[in-house]
């Protein structure tokens, strides 16, 4: 049995997210990350973009928005504000977070930086959704 | 003494306070349960940013964050979190209670208020209300939690004020609750935490991860208060109204024997009058 590394994705709602896992890749404020079993400790702040965790050969994306992973050689533990598996992902509401978002960016007048933020959230969902759908068919 | 009408209304619209009170207990019950759940659920994650702040902060050469700095105290602010609705007991004037010895007659307080009853309180008697957000102290979410933390951060960083203190109440169990006030800005009590000894490797800096780190630590701090003060709120009135229930319970009883009283003395009076007119036309 190929080695494995504990995966742990705690969100301030809930535990969303415990298993082995084989790798994980991440991709961090400073680029992607990929992270096996043992690895050395790191503590690093991610990006806004889905978490690629591989579990005996198959691929699950998780979305994410932000947060922070810490390693340590067999567990890992990434906190976010939020993390959704693609079969809890709301698409409806990710379309229109996404439409408002763009909405805003077109208005000088709004807060772009938060906007850019909620565009980003919305893309990384559908994106994540996009991989269930594909799945199932 | 009333008569028997009055007490009968009397009963009357006891009963349909029991029944309210009675609606509002179970209610809180339900969504006590719910708010505690969700106390407990968000604890693994406190705990593991504390710790990661700590092991940031026992590796980053030399700690600044504007979140960190310790200035001298001109100007600090209170933020208090308390009911938006009534009927819980004494739940808000306790908060209400921790705070007002702490801010009265001193010009340099001013308060950030959740909740209505807390803003209501502070606006009558002339303090300074700098901001108030009301409208979920029931059910409060991350995103509430966030926009408090981002204008106390504000607040802060832009030297408004020189201190923010958090007061809230911990909740211990359904009946036993305390208001309590903590230090929310400067952080300062991270370093206190051992550091882990793992020797980490900070992508991209230990600075950079500081700076996304420490607004995490204040959102999450809210929450967690935002999540305790709504359980025992949840608890306060589920107790409240638990007790008031009982005693319009025992008010009702007692209604019941001095209504059945008056009607006995009603009957006796009239079967006398009879009796007494009976014997006169003899």
């Amino acid at each position: 049995m190929a080695k494995t590394i504990r995966l742990d994705i705690v969100t301030p709602e809930k535990m969303a997210f415990s298993a082995e896992v084989s790798m994980v890749i991440a991709r961090t404020t400073a680029g992607d990350i990929g992270i096996l079993p043992g690895h050395a400790p790191l503590i690093a702040a991610m990006a806004i973009w889905p978490l690629r965790v591989i579990t005996d050969g198959e691929e699950i994306p998780i979305s994410m928005c932000g947060g922070f992973i810490e390693v340590q050689p067999e567990k890992i533990t990434i906190l976010a504000n939020c993390a959704e598996l693609p079969e809890d992902i709301d698409v409806e509401r990710a379309e229109t977070a996404k439409a408002r978002a763009e909405n805003h960016l077109r208005d000088s007048n709004s807060d772009v930086a938060r906007a850019e933020v909620a565009l980003k959230r919305a893309m990384v969902r559908l994106k994540v959704a996009e991989h269930n759908k594909q799945h199932k068919m | 003494m009333p008569n028997a009408q009055d007490i009968r209304r009397r009963i009357k619209s006891v009963k349909n306070i029991e029944q309210i009170t009675k609606a509002m207990k179970m209610v809180a019950a339900a969504r006590l349960r719910k708010a505690q759940e969700k106390a407990a659920a968000s604890l693994p994650y406190t705990e593991k940013v504390r710790e990661v702040l700590a092991s940031v902060a026992g590796h980053a050469s030399d700690l600044s964050h504007p979140l960190l700095e310790v200035r001298e105290v001109n100007n600090i602010a209170y933020l208090v979190l308390s009911a938006d609705k009534g009927l819980a007991g004494a739940y808000s004037s306790n908060v209400i209670k921790e705070v007002v010895p702490r801010i009265a007659g001193k010009t340099n307080c001013s308060v950030i208020t959740v909740g209505r009853k807390a803003r209501d309180y502070f606006k009558h008697r002339g303090y300074r209300i700098d901001e108030e957000f009301t409208g979920f102290s029931e059910k409060p979410t991350l995103q509430h939690a966030i926009a408090i933390a981002r204008s106390v951060a504000e607040g802060f960083k832009s030297g408004r004020y020189d201190e923010i203190h958090l007061s809230y109440t911990v909740f211990h169990s359904a009946i036993t609750q305390k208001a309590t006030t903590v230090k929310l800005l400067p952080i300062e009590d991270v370093t206190a935490v051992d550091a882990n000894p793992s020797d980490y490797i900070f992508e991209p800096s230990a600075e950079e991860v500081l700076n996304h780190l420490v607004p995490q630590y204040l959102e999450t701090t809210i929450y967690g208060a935002l999540l305790q003060a709504s359980a025992s709120e949840l608890g306060a009135r589920m107790t409240a109204m638990g007790s008031a229930t009982d005693n319009a319970e025992e008010l009702i009883a007692k209604l019941i024997l001095n209504y059945n009283k008056i009607r006995q003395a009603t009957i006796t009076r009239e079967i006398s009058e009879i009796v007494g007119g009976a014997e006169a036309l003899k």
